[in-house]
């Protein structure tokens, strides 16, 4: 039972929940905190991109959604309770998923790839160029939301430690959720798709409406990591919606491990400190200025060298059915 | 100015840009249909090319030589970049293709940066061709403008009689439905493959030196009509060029058209034609392979 | 097998092994392809307990006609029924969840995962469950049945837990029926499942076919006469696209026409 990637996750986890326990700074709190949102994301993109095969490069799109209608729900400067603009911008999510699957996975392979990016654009214009969202400048959010209802409080979000703590509670639970549903009938089917779609469907699966559902499911994510990312910065523009950050999360995807959920994790971590390292002007002098051309090459050198990630390198790829964890 | 006039205007820019949108879209739809390679960097080229004739039409004063110094400078970058990393991710999955070409993007930008700078640049219209002729009695049109409409159709019509009508452009065209067979009947299949990417590369950089002119040197130029080229290639179908034509056009129209009368959605205009076809023709409207 | 008494070569036999009403009925089926016509007016019907075999040389349309059979491939023309019901049209998702099992000439199967897993995505269709999202695939004692009596039936038991691309060349078309079995049908299309086989492999392969002949009605598309003799009650023979002759085996055996296009041919065949 010793898989070397749980024992790894596992002391992650104790160390995440003792680093502010212990002392650890607001710098790295909040940094944290963001890697951990990313995670989110990243790990919305395996179920669609290593679970079900189909790889999007549109995602961004789902996390700016969420972020933007959280700033038109609550414009003012009075917060209002989250159990408003969170599942308000879910549904935002959930029905542009909805729509906007239904066209595109009338596609495959290069077209999805482009016509995913193509949609995820019109988003991008929509809050660039229209006054809808405070345009290229982006908007500031004035409160954080209230986990609470009218006078009653549950949890204070503007205290770091406790952002921090409820952004990795919704990540383990993402992440527990996400290893169910891939255990179920449901998730099962998705890995045949991506295995051998033509053959799922002459044994009488509707291929469309299980891609449609993974495309939902992974929207939805998508935003719950977009709407953190706006409650924790107070803060929004459209380049969250950019093919960069697209590209971005595939990158983290992939440098992680693709498909294996726990890769995604790791990957945006790796990512994030990657970038930090890389901006860092002690270390690189006036040349941190251009952080992106070592990411640019790191994200080559990926390429071609990891196609299986980090975890790829720790251990073999879960092979499906094995009598391994069930039996 | 009456509306006949504006429209006819409008045309003929919607034309224009349709066209230049058209050297775009056919090397990236070349490159994806006969060698099955997702190239998202190749916005980047068009930037690359823009910069390098704003670079060379500086120190040399003649957009001319520009072109002619700069067009052989990107036919041996595409050279480079196809034996360097692109010909090991052909039978790759195209996820690490994006991958690749996404870390090129940002390695092209920052070179860019560090060589050139992120100023926007403009480059003024060589003199020979910078008048307007006149259309009707109230309006004339640039003659640069026409100027590049022309250089693009030749280079359609070459492109046409290339790929249908020469050896070259059967093998390559045979290079695309079978590899094997191809290389087994002794045609060098790799050096036909680094000669399509390179010339893929060199028109869209000729794209943007053709336009600089016309829409300034600004350093997102790549990634915006990257995009555009991608729902060409969408609405056109992969690996059809008389596709990418007919779509470039309609596109450019549609476009040019809708911010004169839809400036609020006018950006929309082109996903909203993506949908429509998406529903109706998923393949595109001319799909070949 | 009976032999019936002399009848129109175009119409299929009835054996009088079989039962019933026939369960799929074929009328002038056609596929065209720009200016080619690859099947042109295939007509013949299959009753259950009764294999029916195609057989024509290559390029002769069979496995067109398999595949607008089975939904992979829209038809051009004629019709489909399986039972009363009309099945031209239905994509190849609803024919199998009618009871439509087709097995693959070029192995079709999920080389990634499992024997078993294989098979019991093949059953998981028949009880899909998508929206129970928290119990466990494994936890669905009917599936995992239906499975295992699939694996048990193509004999492949004891190879449960192997990886599908790390079995053998006939274990893996073995793998490619079980999975249409798993997907409990009454119609079993199989095209060339003797594909690449060596002797030992293809009389075990007959064997099989002779098993499911109970309880099933197969059209069966093949190569190896051997084992077309062997287990067909009915022969249709096509050559480019039509049904040169139809009916029992001695009748084929015995027709000018078809030893003429075909049967003679036989020895030129790998």
């Amino acid at each position: 039972m010793l898989n070397p990637t749980r024992v790894l996750l596992a002391v992650a986890l104790v160390a995440l929940i003792a680093f502010p326990l212990t002392g650890g700074g607001i710098f790295y709190i909040q940094l944290l905190t963001k890697v951990m949102i990313l995670a989110i994301f990243a790990m919305s993109l395996d179920l669609l991109v290593g679970y079900t095969g189909l790889v999007s490069l549109g995602h961004a799109a789902f996390y700016g959604l969420a972020a933007y209608t959280l700033v038109i729900v609550q414009p003012g400067y009075d917060p209002m309770s989250i159990l408003i603009s969170l599942p308000a911008a879910l549904a935002v999510c959930a029905i542009f998923a909805l729509v906007t699957g239904a066209l595109v996975l009338r596609t495959r392979g290069i077209y999805f790839i482009m016509v995913t990016l193509a949609f995820a654009q019109m988003v991008y214009f929509v809050f660039h160029d229209t006054p809808l969202g405070g345009g290229s400048d982006g908007v500031f959010i004035n409160a954080r939301p209230l986990v609470g209802w009218d006078e009653w409080r549950l949890l204070d979000l503007n205290d770091r430690t406790t952002l921090y703590f409820v952004v990795m509670a919704l990540m383990v639970g993402v992440y527990l959720l996400l290893r169910r549903i891939l255990d179920s009938n449901f998730g099962r089917a998705l890995q045949g798709i991506r295995v051998n779609e033509h053959r799922m469907r002459a044994i009488g699966f509707p291929v469309f409406r299980y891609q449609l559902g993974a495309y939902v499911l992974a929207g939805v994510l998508a935003g719950l990591a977009g709407y953190l990312s706006a409650l924790q910065f107070l803060f929004v523009n459209p380049e969250i919606i950019s093919w960069h950050q697209s590209g971005a999360v595939l990158m983290m995807l992939i440098l992680g491990g693709m498909g294996t959920l726990s890769g995604p994790i790791v990957g945006a971590f790796v990512f994030v400190l990657l970038e930090e390292f890389f901006k860092d002007d002690t270390v690189f002098g006036a040349f941190a200025k251009h952080w992106q051309l070592m990411m640019g090459g790191l994200i080559v050198l990926v390429a071609c060298f990891l196609p299986r990630g980090l975890i790829g390198l720790v251990q073999r790829r879960r092979e499906l059915g094995e009598a391994k964890h069930d039996g | 100015m009456d509306l006949v006039a504006s429209i006819l205007i409008q045309l003929l820019n919607g034309v224009q840009y349709g066209l230049l949108l058209f050297l775009v879209a056919a090397g990236l739809t070349l490159i994806f249909g006969i060698m099955g390679v997702i190239n998202l960097a190749h916005g980047s080229f068009y930037m690359l090319g823009a910069y390098m004739a704003w670079y060379f039409a500086t120190m040399s004063g003649s957009l001319l030589a520009a072109i002619l110094i700069a067009i052989p400078l990107a036919v041996a970058l595409g050279l480079a970049l196809e034996w360097l990393l692109i010909r090991h991710f052909y039978e790759r999955d195209h996820l690490y293709q994006v991958l690749l070409t996404f870390g090129l993007i940002l390695i092209f930008e920052e070179t860019r940066s560090l060589l050139w700078g992120d100023d926007v640049q403009g480059i003024s219209i060589p003199a020979a061709l910078n008048y307007s002729i006149p259309l009707t009695d109230t309006l004339s049109y640039p003659v640069y403008r026409l100027m590049m409409s022309a250089v693009c159709l030749l280079i359609a019509l070459a492109m046409y009689l290339l790929i249908q009508r020469t050896r070259i452009g059967m093998m390559v065209r045979a290079g695309a439905h079978n590899r094997e067979m191809t290389e087994a009947m002794g045609i060098n299949i790799r050096l036909l493959f680094a000669l399509v990417f390179a010339v893929g590369v060199a028109l869209a950089a000729f794209a943007g030196m053709l336009a600089s002119p016309i829409s300034s040197v600004y350093p997102g130029m790549g990634n915006q009509v990257l995009i555009i080229c991608f729902v060409v290639v969408v609405i056109g179908g992969i690996g059809s060029v008389h596709g990418a034509l007919v779509a470039a056009l309609l596109i450019g129209l549609a476009e040019t058209f809708g911010q004169v009368f839809l400036p609020q959605i006018a950006g929309m205009v082109v996903y909203l034609l993506m949908a429509a076809v998406l529903v109706f023709r998923p393949q595109g409207l001319f799909r070949k392979t | 097998m009976a032999e019936p008494g002399p009848r129109a070569p175009a119409a299929a036999a009835v054996p009088a092994a079989s039962s019933g009403p026939p369960v799929m009925i074929v009328s002038a089926l056609s596929k065209q392809f720009g200016g080619l016509r690859a099947v042109s007016e295939v007509s013949l019907e299959l009753y259950v307990g009764q294999v029916h075999v195609v057989i024509g040389p290559n390029g002769a349309g069979k496995t067109t006609l398999i595949n607008m059979l089975s939904g992979d491939l829209p038809a051009s023309g004629g019709q489909i029924r399986l039972g009363d019901r009309d099945i031209t049209r239905l994509s190849s998702d609803r024919v199998s969840r009618l009871g439509v099992g087709r097995s693959y000439q070029k192995t079709n199967i999920f080389p990634s995962f499992t024997v078993l897993e294989n098979c019991r995505l093949a059953a998981q269709s028949r009880a899909p469950h998508p929206w129970r999202v928290f119990r466990r695939a494994h936890d669905y004692p009917d599936t995992l049945a239906l499975a295992k009596k699939a694996v048990a039936m193509a004999e492949l038991d004891g190879r449960e837990q192997r990886i599908a691309s790390a079995l053998s060349h006939g274990e893996q078309r073995q793998l490619e029926i079980a999975m249409s079995l798993a997907t409990d049908p009454t119609v079993l299309l199989l095209d060339e499942p003797l594909a690449g086989m060596g002797a030992e492999e293809s009389a075990r392969m007959v064997q099989l076919i002779n098993k499911l002949k109970a309880g099933h009605a197969i059209l069966l598309v093949e190569h190896d006469m051997d084992a077309v003799f062997a287990v067909a009650d009915v022969l249709t023979v096509m050559v480019e696209g039509r049904v040169l002759a139809s009916g029992s085996p001695a009748q084929i055996r015995a027709n000018p026409q078809v030893q003429h296009a075909y049967l003679g041919a036989e020895h030129d065949h790998g």
